[in-house]
């Protein structure tokens, strides 16, 4: 130990580097990146995780999809082109055309919009509700978790497609009432994984040292409880993105869905594709597809994110290997 | 000679003086008494060791000097609990939370789970630094770079940016001293610090902390199981049972005169290298006591003291001197002089 420290410079523990550590371990977010650490995280998703890459990439032509979808459309999605009535796919029509004349391609390619609001929306406020429960719920503890427990038991105890009709029937049809449908039916489970994450944390050695150096509670809650619940928070948002594009389907399925005209997969299977299958397969096919490759990248690509965002896990991108 | 911190007593005024400490929790199946009527001061420099095996109450007493024990369940009860003058009984949450991290801080027994293993060691050490410091910037990074380079980080600018998972048992404890130090306190609390690392880490660590300490003029608790640990870094020893101190003494007093019968035993279960082969380690017979189940009327430790009479099983006794600055709580400490 020594006595007097001499300060060292910024310049010599550079030059120093090198021989202190082998080049493994300068990854630990120590070496000087020469890449934002977003394109550091692509470069390790794309190496490490091949599968979440095809996920990620299902994900960014969804999201391109509903970005441009007037451009990539070949047609307007509710014109009828009068009496091309389930056309099979073809130059014309890529996808074919629905009972109605509708060019089924550009049908889809909006349906990415309609499935993309509906599920980052009903996500969105579905987590934050989960979270804002779990936290405080777990933290806290005593009378108020009870509180709220039993209201979320309450929920659970309901089958969701239960709560959704129900919300839908005295709201009314409305892109916004689904996302409320949505998120009201799936926020009770996710609250209790958020609050188990949080119990399990919360008497952590690492805490009572935040409080130690005095720390107040809101600090806690935010710097060191939910940086921990990030992970299952992020597996629960990916899962849940996947899981509401198909209650989308389903309550459009059910006829309570975003309401028609707009263009809705769900929708799609449920109206014409039901009745048409036999004659027009393309009617349930590509609809089918399309809800199932969107399911498909969400899940594969939380399932990565999640391997690759938490510094616990080796094969993280900012952690050591 | 320098005085120590012993022969300093008279003049100056303690940091923190306990007296007649009580913790109790009260939980499902009956009250438990953790702490009873624990007394004593720290001066300011000095290093108090404090001895005893797990639930003796070594940990609540000092998690109670933080106010850190969770109120319900626990209660904290006490004559006088005063740090630099103040109250740390009647004192705000605010105050308390001035107070932690900044005049009295803690090191923690693993140092795996003691740090936040999602955040890097940069932010954690920053936090403490920018509550009450209020440095920022520029000017908070040097503090934190000097400071791991002041517990004998090599390329601490590096560290900062690394994760806990990415540090060994014995750096990760010397990042949660940098901590603990880093608002220059002037108590350190160190619980059970080298009980989770390797035995040639352990040293290192007492050492660093030891030389810390006395370089920042900071007081030093050091709570133990091993009186190995304490031997060579502290001034005074405390040693608790079931609750209570029962003995108290100059560190080397208490290894050459040792009063309590438990002590005693603690210094003779001790393993020596010197011992001849095969002979089989000493070991204190019995438990101690269920705090929860067992009434305790008479002495604590009587039921596995080698010298217990009808007296030690009725009557407790009181900590009383045996020799100057040598307090000891047994009946028999004048009798008890029986070497390991």
């Amino acid at each position: 130990m020594k006595k007097q420290p001499h300060k060292r410079t910024r310049d010599t523990i550079a030059a120093l580097k090198p021989h202190y550590l082998p080049a493994s371990a300068d990854a630990g977010g120590a070496a000087p990146h020469r890449y934002h650490w977003l394109i550091d995280l692509f470069i390790q998703l794309v190496k490490t995780k091949p599968l979440g890459a095809f996920g990620g990439a299902l994900v960014l032509t969804l999201v391109l999809m509903a970005l441009a979808a007037p451009l990539i459309a070949t047609h307007d999605p509710n014109e009828m082109h009068g009496m091309q009535t389930l056309v099979p796919p073809g130059s014309d029509f890529f996808f074919g055309t629905d009972a109605l004349a509708r060019d089924l391609f550009s049908r889809i390619v909006h349906g990415a919009r309609v499935s993309l609001t509906v599920g980052l929306g009903a996500v969105g406020l579905s987590i934050f509700l989960a979270t804002v429960i779990g936290v405080l719920s777990g933290y806290f503890g005593g009378v108020l978790d009870t509180i709220l427990q039993r209201c979320v038991d309450a929920i659970m105890s309901f089958p969701w497609l239960i709560i959704m009709l129900t919300v839908m029937s005295i709201l009314g049809p409305g892109t916004g009432n689904v996302i409320l449908a949505l998120a009201l039916a799936g926020f009770a489970g996710s609250s209790r994984v958020i609050r188990s994450a949080v119990l399990a944390i919360k008497h952590s050695e690492y805490v009572l040292a935040a409080r130690s150096i005095g720390c107040r509670q809101p600090a806690i809650l935010i710097r060191h409880i939910l940086p921990n619940v990030a992970a299952p928070i992020l597996v629960l948002a990916t899962l849940g993105l996947g899981n509401a594009i198909l209650a989308e389907a389903a309550l459009s399925f059910l006829g309570y869905g975003v309401p028609p005209p707009a263009p809705s997969w769900g929708r799609m299977l449920s109206g014409d594709g039901l009745d048409h299958m036999l004659r027009g397969p393309w009617l349930v096919i590509f609809p089918g597809l399309a809800i199932s490759a969107a399911v498909f990248g969400f899940n594969m690509l939380g399932d990565a994110l999640r391997d690759l965002l938490d510094p616990r896990l080796t094969g993280g991108a900012r952690a050591n290997k | 000679m320098m005085p120590t911190p012993m022969q300093n007593q008279q003049q100056a005024k303690p940091i923190l003086e306990v007296h007649g400490l009580i913790v109790r929790f009260t939980l499902r199946d009956g009250a438990l008494i953790a702490v009873r009527n624990v007394s004593f001061d720290l001066f300011p420099g000095e290093s108090l060791g404090v001895v005893g095996e797990s639930g003796c109450g070594k940990s609540v007493t000092f998690l109670s000097v933080m106010r850190l024990i969770p109120t319900p369940p626990g209660k904290i009860d006490a004559v006088k609990m005063r740090f630099s003058g103040m109250d740390l009984l009647d004192a705000s949450k605010r105050q308390m939370r001035r107070i932690r991290g900044n005049r009295i801080s803690m090191v923690f027994q693993d140092p795996m789970s003691s740090l936040n293993p999602v955040l890097t060691i940069g932010r954690q050490m920053r936090e403490g630094i920018q509550l009450h410091l209020g440095l920022s910037g520029r000017s908070l990074d040097d503090r934190c770079i000097e400071l791991l380079d002041k517990v004998g980080i090599s390329a601490p600018e590096m560290r900062l940016k690394s994760y806990p998972h990415q540090l060994s048992g014995g750096i990760r404890q010397r990042v949660m001293i940098a901590m603990a130090l880093s608002c220059n306190p002037s108590i350190l609390l160190a619980d059970e610090p080298t009980t989770a690392l390797d035995v040639t880490i352990q040293d290192q660590i007492l050492r660093l902390i030891r030389d810390l300490t006395r370089d920042l003029g900071t007081a030093s608790v050091l709570i133990t199981h091993n009186l190995g640990a304490v031997a060579g870094t502290t001034d005074r020893i405390m040693v608790m049972y079931a609750g209570r101190i029962v003995e108290k003494a100059p560190t080397p007093l208490l290894f050459k005169d040792p009063r309590h019968p438990y002590t005693q035993g603690l210094l003779r279960s001790i393993p020596r290298v010197d011992q001849p082969a095969g002979r089989r380690l000493y070991s204190i017979s019995g438990a101690p006591p269920d705090l929860l189940r067992e009434t305790i009327q008479g002495c604590a430790f009587a039921p596995r003291c080698p010298l217990a009479e009808e007296q030690c099983v009725a009557q407790a006794p009181s900590l009383e001197p045996f020799a100057p600055e040598h307090l000891v709580s047994c009946w028999k400490a004048a009798d008890a002089h029986q070497h390991g």
